[in-house]
C-alpha cells in the first residue's frame, strides 16, 4: 500500500491510499480524513472519504495549496497507527431480489447491456459461475456488507462484502450507462453493490429493490427525520430476502410513520475480522436478530 | 411582493452561491454555475452579491411583477423586454408593479442570471437556497421553475436604474474558448501522447451539457499507459476503485469524450480525471453552447492562482465602480 498525493485543480487535495480497494484500503482512507477533520484546518471546507482514498476541498485565498497539502501529508503516520476498530451499526435492509420495477427498467435498455439475452442477475450469476441465479441471490445476501462510501448522488452507499476476495462477487458495469434507474435500486458494479437513493441515471447491474427510504430531502419519514441522509461510511448492512406481500407490507407501514428499521450497535475489528471472517460475521448477525 | 411565472423558459431554476458541506454525502455544493456573473447581478440592483437569482439557461422566462423593484440581468446575450421595450444587459432597471420581464432570443453565451432586488427568498435547504433537482432539494420543491409558481422576494425598491458594468469586466469565454486545467489526480494513467494530444486537439461542447457535467468531442482518444487493473476498479482501463471527484474534474470514460463535472456534480464515481478545470474558469463553462470550439491550457498551480487573482480583481473593480 503506497499513499499518493495530488492535487484535483487549485482547490482540492486528493490522497489514494492504494489503488486497489481492500479494508485495509478504507480504514487507513477513514482514519486520514478523521485526523484531517480534527485537526481543524483553516481554509478546509469539504472533506469526503472514498473506498479506498479521499478528498479535502479548500480555499486557497486562505491556505496556500502546498501547506494544506504539507499539513494533511503529516497526518498520514496519525492514520497508520490509529486503531482499526469501530463502534458502528449493523443494519438489516429488506431486498425484493427479481422485482418487476428493476426487470421493466433492465428490459427497457438490454442493448446496453453485455448480455441481451438474459436478465442483470441471469448474467451476474454466469459470470460469477453460480448454477442459478438464487444461488447467486443467496451468496449476495447471506454474509454482511461494509458501507465504504456515500456519494455519486445524494445519499447513496457503496458496500463491500465481507468475505475473502476470493468469494467476492465481480460484475462489471453496463456497457453504456442507463438514463434511468428506479429509486432504491440494489446494485452491483464492480466489487461493490449499491443503494440508489433517488431515480436516475446509473451503469450498475440491477438485482432487486428495497422498499426502506434511504434519503427523504423533506424529513417526513420516520427514520429519517433527523437527518435526510440515512448512510454514513462504516455502517455495516445485512441484506434480508423479501417477497412482494412483505415489500408491500413495508411500503405501506413507511407511509403511515411505523416502520422501524432493524438496527443493532456493534463493534467491528480489522485485525479480528481478518483473522477469523466468518466467526466476525457471525457474531454480528446474532447482534441483529437479537434487536 | 411577488414574482409570477408566466412562462418559465427552458430549465429556469432559482440559484446562489450553493451548499456547503454535504458533498461527503453526495449533495453537491450546486448554486450558479457563473458565479462571476451572479454576483455582478445582485450588485447592480444592490444585493448581497450571494443574494438567490434566477438563472436561465439558452431561453429566458416570462415574469410579472406585483410590485416595484430593480433589476438586473448578466451573463448569456439574451435581449431584455420589460412590457416589450429593450433594456441594456449588466445594467440595472426598473420593473414597476404590473409589468412584465421578458426576453428575446440567445444571441451568445449560455445562461443569464436575473437578479432582483431584495433576492428571491424561497425557504433555504441545507443553507442554501439553490436548486439540486436530482435530490429534490431548494428552489421551489426542489425543481424548476414552473409556469404559475409565483416566487417570494425580500421587496426592496433597490438601487434603481442606470447602474452599470462597464465592457470590459463583462467577464465571458473567448473564441474559441479556452479552458485552463491544471493536470493531476489520476493524470499518470495516460501515456505522453495521449496528454500532449488532449491540449492540442480542439474539442466542441457536446449536446450532454448540463449543471451536472459538460461533455466534449472531436479530439483523439485517449490512450491508457498499460496496467493489470487493481482490485475492485473494473475492467476498462479508464476506470478506477471509485473514488471522490473533483469539482472541475475531467473524467474520460473509455478515453474518449471529456467530461467537466460542474456545480452539481456526482461527488464520486470509478472513472479516472486527468486533472480539473482550474477555480477562475469554471463560470466561463457555464457560458458555452453546444458545438462551441474549446482549446484546453496546460497551466501549472502558480498560474492557476494567479488567475484566481485576476478574477477576484475584476470583481473588486465592479464593486469600485459601482460604489
Amino acid at each position: 500500500m503506497k499513499t499518493r498525493y495530488t492535487f484535483g485543480g487549485d482547490e482540492h487535495v486528493y490522497v489514494e491510499m492504494d489503488d486497489e480497494m481492500s479494508l485495509d484500503a478504507f480504514f487507513k482512507s477513514l482514519s486520514m480524513s478523521n485526523a484531517v477533520r480534527d485537526a481543524k484546518i483553516e481554509g478546509v471546507t469539504e472533506i469526503c472519504p472514498a473506498n479506498a482514498s479521499f478528498q479535502v476541498r479548500f480555499d486557497p485565498d486562505v491556505i496556500a495549496p502546498d501547506d494544506i497539502m504539507a499539513k494533511v501529508k503529516e497526518l498520514e503516520h496519525k492514520a497508520e497507527s490509529a486503531e482499526k476498530r469501530l463502534t458502528t451499526r449493523i443494519i438489516e435492509i429488506p431486498v425484493f431480489y427479481k422485482d418487476p420495477w428493476t426487470h421493466e427498467t433492465l428490459m427497457r435498455f438490454r442493448e446496453r447491456h453485455q448480455d441481451p439475452n438474459g436478465t442483470d442477475l441471469d448474467y451476474a450469476a454466469k459470470i460469477n459461475g453460480y448454477a442459478s441465479v438464487d444461488d447467486f441471490i443467496e451468496a449476495h445476501h447471506s454474509q454482511p456488507w461494509f458501507v465504504s462510501m456515500v456519494g455519486f448522488v445524494a445519499g447513496l452507499p457503496f458496500l463491500y462484502q465481507l468475505v475473502e476476495r476470493d468469494k467476492q462477487l465481480q460484475v462489471p458495469k453496463y456497457l453504456s450507462p442507463r438514463t434511468d434507474t428506479p429509486k432504491l435500486t440494489v446494485g452491483y458494479g464492480g466489487c461493490f453493490s449499491c443503494i440508489y437513493s433517488v431515480r436516475g441515471a446509473g451503469g450498475y447491474q440491477m438485482f432487486g429493490v428495497t422498499p426502506m427510504p434511504i434519503y427523504d430531502p423533506e424529513q417526513k419519514v420516520a427514520h429519517l427525520k433527523d437527518f435526510m441522509v440515512f448512510f454514513k461510511p462504516g455502517d455495516i448492512v445485512k441484506w434480508k430476502p423479501i417477497d412482494r406481500a412483505e415489500y408491500d407490507a413495508i411500503v405501506a407501514a413507511v407511509e403511515d410513520g411505523t416502520y422501524v428499521p432493524r438496527i443493532a450497535k456493534v463493534e467491528f475489528d480489522l485485525d479480528e475480522f481478518n483473522a477469523d471472517m466468518r466467526g466476525t460475521n457471525a457474531k454480528m448477525l446474532e447482534a441483529l436478530n437479537d434487536a | 411582493m411577488t414574482l409570477k411565472i408566466k412562462n418559465p423558459g427552458l430549465a429556469t431554476s432559482i440559484q446562489d452561491l450553493g451548499r456547503i458541506g454535504f458533498f461527503h454525502l453526495g449533495i453537491p455544493l450546486g448554486g450558479a454555475m457563473d458565479r462571476y456573473a451572479l454576483r455582478a447581478a445582485n450588485m447592480l440592483v444592490g444585493n448581497d452579491e450571494g443574494a438567490a437569482c434566477l438563472e436561465a439557461v439558452f431561453m429566458g422566462p416570462e415574469i410579472e411583477f406585483t410590485q416595484t423593484a430593480t433589476v438586473a440581468v448578466t451573463g448569456a446575450l439574451l435581449p431584455i423586454k420589460v412590457d416589450g421595450e429593450y433594456q441594456e444587459a449588466w445594467t440595472s432597471f426598473v420593473v414597476k408593479a404590473g409589468q412584465t420581464l421578458s426576453f428575446d432570443f440567445l444571441q451568445s453565451g449560455a445562461r443569464i442570471y436575473i437578479a432582483v432586488s431584495g433576492g428571491i427568498t424561497t425557504p433555504e435547504a441545507l443553507g442554501s437556497r439553490s436548486t439540486y433537482p436530482i435530490g429534490a432539494l431548494g428552489g421551489v420543491e426542489g425543481r424548476a421553475i414552473q409556469a404559475g409558481d409565483e416566487l417570494p422576494t425580500g421587496g426592496s425598491q433597490g438601487l434603481g436604474a442606470g447602474r452599470t458594468v462597464s465592457e470590459p469586466l463583462r467577464r465571458k469565454p473567448g473564441t474559441p474558448a479556452s479552458l485552463r486545467v491544471l493536470p493531476g489526480l489520476y493524470w499518470h494513467r495516460l501515456t505522453d501522447e495521449a496528454g500532449a494530444g488532449f491540449f492540442e486537439d480542439e474539442w466542441k461542447v457536446a449536446p450532454e451539457a448540463d449543471r451536472m457535467g459538460y461533455r466534449f468531442k472531436g479530439g483523439r482518444p485517449l490512450e491508457f499507459v498499460d496496467r493489470e487493473q487493481p482490485f475492485g476498479a473494473g475492467a476498462d482501463p479508464s476506470n478506477i476503485v471509485d473514488g471522490c471527484y473533483s469539482y472541475g474534474s475531467i473524467q474520460v470514460p473509455g478515453g474518449t469524450e471529456p467530461i467537466v463535472l460542474h456545480r452539481d456534480a456526482v461527488s464520486g464515481g470509478g472513472y479516472f480525471t486527468l486533472g480539473a478545470v482550474i477555480s477562475a474558469d469554471m463560470d466561463l463553462i457555464g457560458q458555452l453552447q453546444p458545438h462551441t470550439s474549446v482549446k484546453f491550457e496546460k497551466v501549472d498551480m502558480a498560474q492557476a492562482l494567479e488567475a484566481r487573482k485576476e478574477r477576484k480583481g475584476m470583481l473588486a473593480r465592479i464593486r469600485e465602480e459601482l460604489g
